[in-house]
């Protein structure tokens, strides 16, 4: 047989591109364990164990209000036709292709002190720039759902709603969960917008920027790796569960 | 019991023009159609999903119109079956009976009694995905019937089959009709299932119901030209079976298998023929017939015969038409063999 170039040659370039992403990741992994003392002095850092706790928190608070917000919006993008969708779905997108910073200027201009320094202004940036993941693989998911399927739920005695929920966010569920997760994930590694609005409460994200300013690099390191291993370890875990429950 | 009135509607390609009927209680009724007639957008007026631009739709008597899906008491099945892809055979069997709050020792006791009838009771712990299309549209049966509601719909119920398995899922549904008596409105554009199962039939063509009535009079006095070369012109023949005779007003028909009881036969015009005196054969079926009307197809020409009661249409080149002297009220006699016969 006559060897498939072509997809070899793919392969060489795309293994670049994937250890690109990989070789910093084991190369801060892997120096930060050979100075082990820094890390286990950075866990037992209050300032550190409560701007992860911060972190953590905001994060899943934004992920949750983003379902509830997004996901009724999803459906409606699926399933209606109306005037004004595109321009509804084209503001859907907009907080991608805005710099954070420019985010967290904006927040602070339309909400400013009200917003500023709280829990209430995290949550709020962290939600402008990562909701769009949940309404999109919404939407995404609600359009995989064969409307008759509806339609003979409310035929066998559903309303709309119950058939909403028996019917549609049930076979919607593993898309709805994988935007979630990268919505969460997109929330946990927001810093330009937080910077902006919210320096305190201190979040680990500001955290690791505020120690690289304040004394070095080799002072930012343990709170990046343990930033990192945490965010990934929940973020493999959440999707080796949508993935399964997709089976 | 279901009446439709005056329904028309327009949606994306398809038109409804001012469709009337009424289905009886305990009837199975069939609308007949070639794919593109609109027949699915019809049903879905009736199940609530869409409303019509104008016409009203009755039940018992009461204006069901603009009531939502779920408060008309009716079950759709659609083509592709519709079953839930994330819950069970059980569960989806189950899902109307609990929305209704039935406890669940009783749903449990229906749905083991509808899967024996319905032979699924093996399918039950069973995903959707993993069913074979006759076993799928089995329990998207069972989920309709469960609820007995007052009429179940029925969008071309046996179209994604193959034909072994069609054949009898339709016998297998004329004995559900016996054991679970219920009223149906079956949409299909196959003309089998109609002979089979329908006590009336409705031809619909490009949004139009053209024809409306029991099956053998639809059969053998198409309205219009459009309806009888839809149809392809088969006399359809309603008798008791006895083994291998069908007795039909007076007249018995030697039929090429044995059944019993009420059936429909199907003879082509075709395979009539026709002469002036008798021919002896023991294996065909022959009768003394009155030509009651004679048309001219060119080469050919399609007699209209009278048996006694029953009235059948033949072919006969026009060279023999010439030969034999046919005209109308002239005496001859038909023939056909019995493994011409199609038992319906």
């Amino acid at each position: 047989m006559k060897r498939d170039y072509v997809t070899a040659f793919f392969a060489l370039i795309g293994t670049f591109m994937i250890l690109y992403i990989l070789l910093p990741l084991v190369v801060i992994i892997s120096k930060q364990l050979l100075d082990w003392e820094m890390l286990s002095k950075a866990l037992q850092d209050e300032l550190v164990l409560t701007a992860l706790r911060n972190s953590l928190i905001t994060s899943t608070a934004t992920m949750l209000l983003s379902l509830f917000f997004g996901v009724p919006l999803g459906y409606i993008l699926a399933r209606k036709n109306f005037k004004g969708k595109s321009f509804v779905q084209a503001v859907v997108d907009v907080p991608i292709v805005i710099p954070h910073s420019v985010v967290g200027i904006m927040l602070l201009v339309t909400f400013s002190n009200r917003i500023l320094d709280s829990y209430l202004g995290i949550i709020m940036a962290m939600l402008f720039v990562s909701a769009p993941f949940t309404i999109n693989a919404a939407r995404d998911g609600f359009l995989a759902v064969d409307e008759k399927l509806e339609h003979v739920a409310r035929t066998l005695g559903a309303t709309k709603l119950k058939a909403f929920f028996t019917v549609s966010i049930p076979i919607a569920m593993p898309s709805i969960l994988s935007g979630a997760i990268m919505t969460w994930a997109r929330a946990i590694s927001e810093v330009g917008a937080i910077l902006i609005i919210a320096y305190y409460p201190k979040t680990a994200q500001i955290l690791v920027m505020e120690y690289f300013n304040n004394y070095g690099l080799r002072a930012s390191r343990p709170i990046s790796v343990i930033l990192v291993l945490l965010s990934l370890s929940i973020f493999v875990i959440l999707r080796w569960f949508v993935g399964r429950s997709k089976q | 019991m279901l009446e439709v009135k005056s329904i028309s509607k327009d949606w994306r390609e398809f038109r409804l023009r001012d469709i009337s009927f009424e289905v009886k209680k305990n009837e199975y009724f069939i609308i007949l159609g070639p794919s593109g007639a609109g027949k699915t957008l019809l049903l879905e007026l009736i199940a609530g999903i869409f409303v019509p631009d104008s016409g009203r739709i009755f039940m018992d008597g009461k204006d069901i119109t603009f009531l939502p899906p779920e408060k008309r008491d009716l079950a759709y099945i659609p083509q592709n079956y519709a079953l839930f892809p994330h819950m069970k055979v059980y569960d989806n069997i189950a899902y109307g009976l609990r929305l209704r709050k039935i406890p669940k020792n009783e749903i449990d006791k229906r749905i083991r009694e509808i899967a024996e009838t319905l032979e699924i009771s093996h399918l039950l712990h069973r995903k959707p995905e993993t069913l074979s299309g006759g076993e799928a549209q089995r329990v998207a049966i069972a989920r309709a019937l469960i609820l007995e509601p007052r009429v179940i719909l029925l969008d071309e119920p046996f179209a994604n089959l193959d034909p072994q398995t069609r054949a009898k899922l339709i016998q297998e549904m004329k004995r559900w009709r016996k054991e679970l008596n219920f009223t149906a409105l079956h949409v299909t554009h196959s003309f089998e299932e109609a002979v089979s199962l329908g006590d009336r039939v409705g031809v619909m063509l490009n949004g139009t119901l053209i024809q409306t009535g029991d099956v053998r009079e639809v059969f053998s006095k198409p309205k219009n030209e459009e309806v009888a070369k839809f149809l392809g012109f088969e006399n359809i023949i309603e008798g008791i079976a006895e083994g291998r005779i069908l007795r039909t007003n007076g007249i018995s028909i030697e039929l090429p298998i044995e059944v019993k009881g009420k059936v429909r036969i199907g003879i082509r015009p075709e395979d009539i023929v026709i002469s002036s005196e008798p021919i002896k054969s023991s294996a065909r079926n022959e009768f003394k017939a009155r030509v009651l009307a004679v048309e001219d197809l060119g080469s050919l020409a399609r007699l209209t015969l009278d048996v006694g009661v029953i009235q059948l249409r033949a072919f006969i080149t026009r060279s023999s038409l010439i030969e034999m002297g046919i005209e109308e009220g002239k005496e001859v006699y038909l023939s056909f063999k019995a493994t011409a016969i199609h038992v319906f």
